[in-house]
């Protein structure tokens, strides 16, 4: 296999050709953030947290997909990267709550992000969906990173049961018809939780629980909700 | 879903239209939900999961698609949806009050459908018929039809209703064609379409058979490579790069792509050529296919643009019919056919890669660049993609040679260029130039001037383009004339504004357009369109926040610097540009 060298913050770093420049900041210890970057995801560069400047290049490169190449001078907090994670971060705050995205929050504490940067902006706040005995969707958490969307699809599932409501800033995760999720094809692996980066997608009885809900009363309730289910079907 | 819906819905019609597009797979959906549209008026669940069903796409995406696209709906609308468009050129023409009495006359705000479900209204971005009055797109009749009417006003948008006395001919416009050359555009702006019989009387396809019969693939690329030609849809990139980037590139089959998804605000050349002279277009993406060694050719029209369509498709039946597509093109022994795509309603999808998406049957999202469409381009193959008047341009080149054609230019930037210009000036029109004429050549001389005050401003390429100032008129129409000047010439579009003009207003709509066409792929554009939009709206009208100006800035340069494609990298040009030539526009967002 051949390998490259390159420079990240001055420091020489030699990698697998085909290495991106985030694996390479990896093994400097240089730590790159990202918000929609999952090992077991495919790379979409969507965030656009991990950019970084690269020598000879006219915009920002996003380091979860840009390969590295022989000789590549790449700067990871320089003015014009720090101001567009700084941006980036702010702009998210203030569309979305991001009470339950611990990375996140001690990103913007990183990039000095300011609190209410943006006042008077639109936010994206539905209501959270309560339409199945597994999971919860509140999407108002939902930064839009699609590893959801990923690992339902070809990622991991094949399940197809999350899909892309509208588009640009109003764009929300959903299902097919808008249906409840048991009236989709979901068949609650809960691998969509399990990558979700902001709370957004969390275990029901969790959420209970957060809800101010003893564990009895949630006992109660799952009960209560078996025995429903089962007279519908009967 | 509801099963009485099921029930009363008749799918026969969906069954014909599903027969005839089943083998193609997901490629066909994009053309399926058009027609299935067209039929049923809406595409109700039933008829969504029969189609995604029978082209074995997941339902998920399906839903997704239709969700993306504007012209796309999965709830009943009205039997005729009213499409305003209140974009810069159109709102100089009193676009608003077109939308405002258009929501009158139905009842009802923008956006909804009467209780009756008669009409639909809603606003719409440029319509590419910026040199007439305000356009509105109508769709309408059971089958569906869909027209753009230009010269709409607010007491005769009514008429556009069906049933309400509408006539085409009320809203007809002929475009004006001038300039001054006639190498691309002779044959347009007559009102009509030019047959193949006319375009072969004057020497059309003899550039074709020159090609095909005495030349070979490599004489045609470097014939091109002589001509130095750049494409003429924005990004002024070499043409005989891309096609010989996808002649080498390993793999089969390869594919031709013109990119007829015309939408950058302020442009119409595109929509013009193929209504008026589509074969010359044609044999320019023929030649080169040729030249790639494409084994087939797509045609990706916006869907605002039925005419151009319904022109276009005509134009190949009499291509076909005349042996200049098909199987052994002129005894060369090349064999090539087109087909059209339609597009739905997203300006994204003119980006190269979002259009391909588009063309597999998928939302519009633009994808990540490496690798490039001339090595991974559609269905992930080999291909080249080209502007509409860049493949115009392409049979004069092979005709009078590379020579001739780098005299109608600069030794920079070669050939003829065709230039929209809209706004106000004595006559709006397609203007067809050799490279190197002023801005005030274009506008005093050509366009006749400016009217109903003294000349304030110019828009350069459209909303992603970049504003000049009357300082800036002698600056030379070529690529690196107006680079240096701070510009760019982007599309060709050039919108005029006087002195009375409310430059924030003009402000405001290129952020709305931005945010309202947004895919939301990345970050930097999904959320910085948004706040552009609410910031500019604040300065139009007249309560910025304290540090609006500075958030701006950042949101300006993030989206600049860190976007995923060409929409969010160019979002905030037009608004950099006001910034350094009017900064007093700006001053009352400053920190206070």
């Amino acid at each position: 296999m051949s390998e490259v060298t390159l420079t990240i913050d001055g420091q020489s770093v030699t990698v697998a050709e085909h290495a991106t420049i985030l694996q390479a900041a990896g093994a400097l210890g240089i730590d790159i953030p990202t918000i929609c970057y999952h090992e077991a995801c495919t790379a979409n560069a969507i965030c656009r947290l991990c950019v970084v400047e690269v020598e000879k290049q006219r915009l920002l490169q996003p380091a979860c997909v840009t390969q590295v190449r022989d000789g590549m001078v790449v700067q990871t907090r320089s003015e014009r990267v720090e101001r567009s994670r700084r941006t980036i971060l702010e702009m998210l705050d203030s569309a979305v709550d991001l009470r339950d995205a611990p990375d996140i929050q001690a990103q913007l504490v990183d990039y000095n992000a300011q609190p209410d940067r943006f006042p008077d902006a639109e936010r994206r706040a539905p209501a959270p969906i309560d339409d199945n005995p597994m999971y919860i969707r509140d999407y108002a958490k939902c930064v839009l990173c699609w590893r959801c969307v990923q690992v339902c699809a070809e990622d991991a599932q094949y399940t197809f049961a999350l899909s892309f409501d509208k588009r640009g800033f109003e764009t929300q995760i959903g299902t097919f018809f808008d249906l409840p999720m048991p009236e989709t094809t979901c068949v609650f692996c809960g691998q969509c939780v399990g990558v979700c980066p902001t709370g957004a997608l969390k275990p029901r009885r969790e959420w209970l629980l957060e809800q101010g809900k003893t564990p009895d009363e949630i006992m109660e309730l799952t009960r209560a909700e078996r025995r429903k289910s089962r007279r519908a079907k009967q | 879903m509801t099963e009485s819906l099921a029930a009363s819905l008749d799918l026969s019609p969906l069954h014909a239209i599903l027969a005839a597009h089943a083998d193609a797979g997901r490629s066909a959906l994009l053309p399926v939900l058009l027609a299935a549209q067209a039929h049923y008026g809406y595409l109700p669940q039933p008829v969504t999961a029969a189609i995604a069903q029978t082209l074995g796409v997941p339902l998920a995406d399906v839903h997704g698609v239709i969700e993306f696209y504007a012209l796309l709906y999965n709830q009943p609308v009205g039997r005729t949806v009213l499409r305003v468009c209140t974009d810069p050129a159109c709102a100089l023409r009193g676009g608003d009050a077109v939308l405002t009495a258009a929501c009158a006359v139905a009842g009802i705000e923008e956006g909804e459908t009467s209780a009756d479900g008669a009409v639909t209204v809603e606003r719409s971005p440029c319509l590419g018929h910026c040199n007439s009055g305000v356009s509105v797109n109508v769709t309408f009749g059971k089958p569906q039809r869909n027209i753009t009417f230009a010269h709409v006003t607010p007491d005769t948008v009514e008429a556009l209703i069906e049933g309400r006395g509408r006539t085409t001919a009320d809203f007809w416009s002929e475009d004006y064609v001038g300039g001054d050359l006639s190498i691309i555009t002779p044959l347009c702006g007559r009102g009509r379409r030019t047959r193949l019989v006319e375009y072969e009387a004057v020497g059309g396809m003899q550039a074709l058979r020159k090609a095909l019969t005495t030349m070979t693939p490599a004489a045609v690329i470097e014939a091109m490579h002589q001509a130095d030609l750049l494409g003429r849809g924005g990004a002024a990139f070499p043409t005989w790069a891309k096609w010989d980037g996808a002649a080498k590139a390993p793999g089969q089959p390869k594919y031709f792509v013109v990119n007829a998804d015309e939408s950058e605000p302020g442009t119409f050349k595109d929509r013009v050529l193929l209504e008026g002279d589509p074969c010359r277009v044609l044999e320019g993406a023929i030649i080169g296919a040729y030249a790639i060694g494409a084994s087939r050719i797509y045609i990706y029209i916006r869907g605002e643009y039925p005419l151009a369509i319904e022109r276009v498709e005509a134009a190949l039946q009499e291509l076909r019919n005349a042996s200049y597509l098909g199987e052994n093109i002129l005894g060369s022994g090349f064999s090539i056919d087109v087909e059209i795509r339609s597009g739905a309603g997203a300006y994204i999808c003119g980006e190269e890669t979002a259009l391909f998406e588009s063309i597999e049957g998928k939302r519009g999202f633009p994808r990540v660049k490496p690798p490039f469409p001339t090595t991974h381009g559609l269905f992930g193959k080999p291909t080249a993609i080209n502007n509409v008047e860049t493949l115009a341009q392409t049979p004069y080149i092979l005709i009078h040679g590379p020579d001739a054609f780098q005299r109608l230019g600069t030794a920079e930037s070669t050939g003829p260029k065709l230039l929209c210009v809209s706004g106000d000036v004595v006559r709006p029109g397609l203007y067809e130039i050799g490279f190197g004429a002023t801005l005030r050549h274009l506008i005093e001389n050509l366009a006749g001037g400016v009217v109903g005050g003294e000349l304030q401003a110019l828009l350069i390429g459209g909303a992603a383009g970049a504003f000049a100032t009357p300082a800036e008129l002698d600056t030379p129409i070529t690529f690196q004339g107006l680079r240096a000047a701070g510009l760019t010439l982007g599309s060709g579009a050039i919108m005029v504004f006087n002195d009375k003009r409310d430059l924030r207003d003009i402000l405001r709509r290129l952020a709305r357009f931005f945010a309202h066409e947004s895919c939301g792929k990345c970050y930097p554009c999904q959320l910085g369109t948004q706040r552009q939009y609410e910031i500019l709206a604040r300065m139009a009208a007249g309560n910025p926040l304290p540090g609006d100006t500075a958030r701006l800035r950042d949101v300006g340069w993030t989206m600049s610097d860190a976007s995923l494609c060409g929409l969010g990298q160019t979002a905030a040009a037009a608004i950099f540009s006001a910034m350094q030539r009017w900064p007093h526009l700006f001053e009352n967002g400053d920190a206070r």
